[in-house]
């Protein structure tokens, strides 16, 4: 089976048909979403309604921070302008949104895989997975060969070696042959929000049987997102760095 | 109990069956296999995964196991088949008798004409690796091992370098990998992915066969690896003789301490080997000695300071130094399509820095040549022409050492511009569109055949017209 992992969507609707476009080209089987549906983007209600759909259809969804956040709280360990993204979100969302988004957990399995939206040693603390470290501590907590995880919008793909864990920058669309034997954390970039200065969303396909993981870049219409963004009277900088993708 | 270092004739591994053991490494065992169902034998390869054994030994395998995967052409042995079997991973590839090349430094000193073929033949399989974008950081005799129809074959790619690959090799360790005897300097501090640090090797290679001695010794201790990050060594021709200065200066030229000061590729190793007369001398053809003292302590202070270069893929490097191939039709008179040919070729070198431009003539096979008196006008329109290769190429002003003048003999002007993109490794070949109708029409499009059938980009270069003109 190839897996799509879609992570950090943050209500790009756009962006998430593009990537679910191009996975279902490349022969996608299975999806999982890593957390972060909503949050930034202008299309909240039209995305869960799309994911809930694939949910429906034996997809895997996980929780993120900002799935959290949607449904209350005071987000103090926001920015002022996630939060106010998160503020106008709950404006958005109905009761069956929220059921939807409160029913997601914080990790899913599939046989080795695991899906967390951030560290998962501490899953409902949203640590950040942006060293060796950090992706050390995870696979110690985590009884899973493959780890895909979210959160970081930079994709990077980090592996066991020696005497600790090696970072690689991935190349898009190169499979990479992930050896049995050793374990592998994939942050596979951000879906809705690209930040490594290049504006095509990202996500990664995993084949199964091939043990192979290809990391990918999809051009959507981010002009369309980012106009929406601005009609629904969010912050204009969210729009902003949609064009530039940082 | 059967184990992955003492498999029995007759064990299945996949759709194969062991016939014996050809070799038990520190890393690895080595079985040759036959497919059950017939057909030619391949190699397993085993890793040695008991326990105490270094993780390392799985690393190598892994590297070389993801690297033969994605790796392809004459010059790498075929992956057949890989995966889990009972005796834990395993892959077989394509076996390749042999001769290795450690053959044939068992007999070194090899004649400088044995040297030059053997190394050509070296350089240009190692060449098309690094096309694929892999270094293989463990190039030495033992490593290469020749086909029967006279091609080299690299194996053993545990320490290998993919561009786009995780380097599982060197996060093993974290230190400096390679063999003692062979490895480049850069490659001791750490430096991995650098082609050069391939051309390196090749030139240790090429020192052993030229004097039967390796130049920097086989040293055992840290101190005495990195000897070769100051100092140079003795100079072929003060071991051996009769080794000609362009010889020296090859390989000289491959084992110079800096990267950026050796052959940027080693296309450019396998061309001059293949054309000696074309080898451009300096200093390093005729040195006598090593460098001094001073020279040494200058490159000493230099490494102290000297910050890791910036990471860059091996064809990221290789776009450095392009092999651009000027194909020129000297019977046409037309001084604006060679001046045109001119700003192309300064276009496409543009600002690389390592870049080589060959100009090329075809010359027909004249009928006469059988006679005394045809070969006389044959050697005579050949240096005809050569003159006015390099009277076309004068007003560019490029710098002699990075130039290359060919008249090359082909009844079919196409095929054999072509074959010799091919031979030579061309990245880029530019070549003039005849301008007349009426002789394409008679003897054919040479540029648009070019084009379609070339292994590399073309340009078609063609003077403006004007209206009215047929075209």
């Amino acid at each position: 089976m190839k897996v799509a992992v879609l992570a950090d969507i943050h209500a790009n609707l756009e962006a998430l048909r593009a990537c679910l476009g191009h996975a279902e080209r490349e022969g996608a089987g299975l999806y999982a979403f890593t957390g972060d549906l909503v949050g930034y983007g202008a299309d909240p209600v039209a995305c869960l309604n799309l994911l809930a759909d694939y949910a429906t259809r034996g997809a895997l969804l996980v929780r993120g921070n900002h799935d959290e956040s949607a449904l209350g709280g005071l987000c103090e360990d926001m920015n002022h302008v996630a939060r106010e993204a998160i503020y106008w979100t709950r404006a958005q969302l109905s009761a069956a949104e929220r059921d939807f988004l409160a029913s997601l957990p914080f990790t899913a399995r599939r046989n080795d895989l695991l899906f967390v939206h951030a560290g998962a040693d501490e899953p409902g603390n949203w640590n950040y997975i942006s060293s060796s470290l950090q992706a050390a501590r995870s696979m110690d907590a985590a009884q899973a060969a493959e780890i895909f995880s979210g959160h970081v919008h930079q994709p990077s793909l980090f592996f066991q070696a020696g005497s600790g864990v090696a970072r690689f920058q991935p190349v898009p669309g190169v499979p990479i042959p992930l050896a049995a034997r050793r374990r592998w954390l994939a942050i596979t970039g951000s879906v809705g929000q690209p930040r490594d200065g290049n504006n095509a969303a990202a996500y990664a396909l995993y084949d199964e049987e091939e043990r192979r993981l290809t990391f990918f870049r999809v051009p959507y219409d981010h002009m369309t997102a980012a106009r929406k963004i601005i009609a629904a009277g969010l912050p204009e900088r969210l729009a902003a760095r949609l064009y530039r993708g940082e | 109990m059967e184990s992955a270092a003492h498999l029995k004739s007759g064990t299945k591994i996949a759709a194969y069956g062991v016939q014996e053991k050809l070799r038990e490494g520190g890393m690895a065992v080595l079985y040759r296999v036959a497919p059950i169902d017939g057909g030619q034998p391949g190699l397993l390869k085993l890793p040695k995964l008991d326990f105490g054994s270094h993780p390392a030994c799985y690393a190598g395998f892994e590297v070389e196991q993801m690297i033969l995967g994605r790796v392809e052409g004459p010059h790498v042995p075929r992956l057949l088949a890989s995966g889990e079997s009972d005796f834990g991973p395993y892959l077989v590839m394509e076996h390749i008798a042999g001769p290795s090349f450690a053959e044939y430094a068992a007999a070194a000193p090899l004649p400088a004409e044995e040297v030059a073929r053997l190394g050509a033949i070296l350089a240009s399989a190692l060449h098309d690796l690094h096309r694929q974008d892999v270094v293989h950081h463990d190039l030495k005799p033992s490593h290469v091992i020749l086909r029967e129809n006279g091609q080299a074959a690299l194996v053993d790619f545990g320490l290998a370098f993919h561009g786009h690959l995780p380097d599982l090799a060197a996060a093993e360790s974290g230190k400096s990998l390679g063999t003692p005897a062979y490895i480049s300097p850069e490659q001791i501090t750490g430096v991995r992915g650098d082609p050069r640090s391939d051309v390196f090797s090749l030139g240790v290679i090429l020192y052993l066969l030229a004097t039967g001695r390796l130049p920097f010794g086989d040293p055992a201790s840290m101190t005495g690896l990195r000897r070769r990050l100051y100092f140079d060594p003795l100079p072929p021709r003060c071991v051996v003789g009769a080794i000609p200065e362009w010889l020296q200066e090859v390989i000289l030229h491959c084992l110079e301490v800096h990267a950026e000061a050796r052959y940027a590729t080693a296309a450019q190793v396998a061309h001059d080997l293949m054309h000696p007369d074309q080898v451009a001398l300096t200093a390093r053809g005729v040195r006598t000695k090593r460098a001094g003292l001073l020279v040494a302590a200058g490159r000493w202070l230099a490494a102290l300071t000297s910050a890791l270069p910036p990471h860059k893929s091996p064809t990221a490097h290789l776009a450095l130094a392009p092999h651009v191939l000027v194909a020129i039709d000297t019977d046409c008179k037309s001084e604006a399509l060679f001046q045109a040919l001119r700003d192309a070729t300064r276009h496409v070198i543009g600002g690389e820095r390592h870049w080589r431009v060959s100009c090329i003539n075809v010359l027909p096979p004249s009928l006469l040549t059988e006679q005394e008196e045809g070969a006389e006008i044959m050697r005579g329109l050949h240096m005809q022409r050569l003159i006015e290769l390099h009277h076309w190429a004068q007003p560019l002003g490029l710098p002699q050492e990075r130039l290359r003048f060919h008249v090359l003999e082909g009844s079919v002007v196409p095929a054999r511009v072509i074959e010799h993109a091919r031979a030579s490794h061309a990245d880029h070949i530019i070549i003039g569109a005849r301008g007349s109708s009426g002789m394409r029409r008679f003897l054919g499009s040479v540029s648009s055949r070019v084009a379609a059938e070339a292994p590399c980009s073309v340009t078609v270069v063609r003077v403006a017209q004007g209206a009215g003109m047929d075209i």
